[in-house]
Formats: C-alpha cells, structure tokens, sequence
C-alpha cells in the first residue's frame, strides 16, 4: 500500500503554511492580496504602522512557505497569492475528518461484534 | 468543504440501546476512541482524559508512546439517552505543559436515529474557525504523524483479513 505515501505527503506541504499564516499582520497581508490582486510592498506598507522592511520580511516568510511569490515590474517587485497552496491549508479539516472514520469504525466494531 | 465543521454519518448494525452504552460510558468511549476517562459522564461535568496507546499493533504503541499520558479535558454538554451526546474539548492538544483553558474548544455532537437494520450514528465536531492558526498549524503536524499512524494500522487489518 505505498501509493498512501503519495496522499501523505501534501499534508507535510501543509503544516509551514499554517505557521506561515500564524501572525495577525501576514494574515492581513493575506487578506489584502486575496481581495485587492496582486500589488507592490508600496501599496501593501501604505495606509499601514508596518515598516517596509517590516513588511518585505513577512512577505519572505511567505514566499518560504510557498504562499505568495513576487514578480519583477519595472524597478519594483509585484507580490500575488499562490491561491493552490494557500487550498493546502483545508487538509487539517481533512486529517481531523479521517481520524473520526478510524475512530467510528472501532465504534463499529465494539457494538457489532 | 467547509473548515469549520466536519460532520460523519454511520449505520452500525447493533441496537440502539447497544450504541448509546458505546457512548454515553465513559469507559467503553475511552476503549473506542483510545482515552482512559477519569470518572461517568454526567451533563455539565468537566471530566480528565488521558491519552493511552493501542493494544493492535507494538510498534503503533511505541510511536504513540509519545503522546502517551497526555490529558484531555472533556466537558459534557448534553445526554439525552439514546438520541443525543455532546461535549466540548480541545481539538488535538499535543503539547504538554500548556494551558489551554483560555482557548476555544470544538463541540462534538452524536444523534442516534433508527434506520433499516441498526443505528444511523450522525457525529459532527465544530468550530473549528475559533481556534487560532498558530494552534492548528501544531494540531495539524501531529495530526499528521497520526494520520501515518492510522495507516499503518490498517495495512494491518486488511493484511490479516487475507
């Protein structure tokens, strides 16, 4: 049964997203990418109290999770949702969902034995 | 598919009185969902649950050892007997050392209902949304030695029934 392994291994993708996310600013960072498109560190720091760097560093953390990526424009740098990994992060309503099948079905076997 | 509730149907092929027992005593839940329960559940009781490893398989137990101990705390909402069971926890606590009386807790609901040869047992867990990120980022990688654990019991099972 090692074709399991296959379906394993995108909850592992799934775990530096959920840490990825686990700040209050890069969830707004989040938000705001999600609504308003893709956009540059300017536009994301206006209108905020986070510094650029500040902000620049969130975005990194991002990128390492695979969330967000940046494009070149010009002299600045375009920043956009990787919307299919930030998907990945429904797999944790998915593990809880497999881990009552299992526990149901010793329930079965307890009362139908 | 939403992230806040999961909810799981089942016909299991016993009396109705049979499934009510399997749940609403606290000793044969823990044996079903692997918990050593500290005491009944009464409706409105805060009950400590204690994390036991699998009888099935040696090295399974070995792996879960570390997890072994671990406590629960489950506080019982509803027993309407033979229709309905509902209690609150903390969905996946993992770490030991850490308060987390403070934090959202999930409701579990079961309803039992007649159906054609059995029990339609209807489990739902919610709230799923309350619970903060950083907290599901860790329930999720220890979920996810326990989804690796669960198949390798199954492997098992379905290895003996050949």
């Amino acid at each position: 049964m090692r074709s399991s392994a296959g379906a394993m291994a995108e909850p592992r993708v799934s775990a530096p997203i959920f840490a990825a996310l686990g700040d209050e600013t890069r969830l707004r960072l989040v938000s705001r990418l999600c609504h308003e498109g893709p956009m540059s560190i300017a536009r994301l720091t206006a209108g905020t109290r986070v510094t650029r760097q500040a902000i620049t560093k969130h975005l990194r953390v991002m990128q390492g999770a695979g969330l967000v990526r940046s494009t070149r424009r010009g002299r600045e740098s375009v920043w956009r949702l990787e919307a299919r990994r930030l998907e990945a992060a429904q797999h944790y309503v998915e593990l809880i969902s497999k881990r009552w099948d299992a526990a149901l079905g010793r329930l079965r076997k307890l009362v139908e034995d | 598919m939403s992230t806040d509730r999961i909810e799981k149907k089942i016909l299991l092929r016993a009396p109705r009185a049979r499934v009510w027992r399997a749940l609403s005593d606290s000793a044969e839940f823990g044996s079903w969902f692997g918990l050593k329960v500290d005491g009944p559940f009464v409706a409105g009781a805060t009950i400590r649950a204690v994390l036991v490893p699998t009888t099935v398989n040696a090295e399974v137990a070995k792996a879960q050892k570390t997890h072994e101990g671990l406590v629960f705390e489950i506080t019982i909402e509803q027993l309407e007997p033979e229709q309905l069971f509902s209690f609150r926890w903390h969905p996946h606590v993992i770490e030991r050392g850490v308060d987390y009386s403070a934090e959202p807790t999930t409701l579990i609901v079961f309803v039992l209902e007649d159906a054609p040869g059995g029990v339609m047992l209807t489990v739902t867990e919610s709230g799923f949304d309350q619970i903060p990120l950083a907290r599901r980022a860790k329930a999720f990688s220890a979920n996810e030695q326990g989804w690796s654990i669960m198949v390798g019991v199954l492997e098992e099972y379905v290895t003996r029934a050949q």
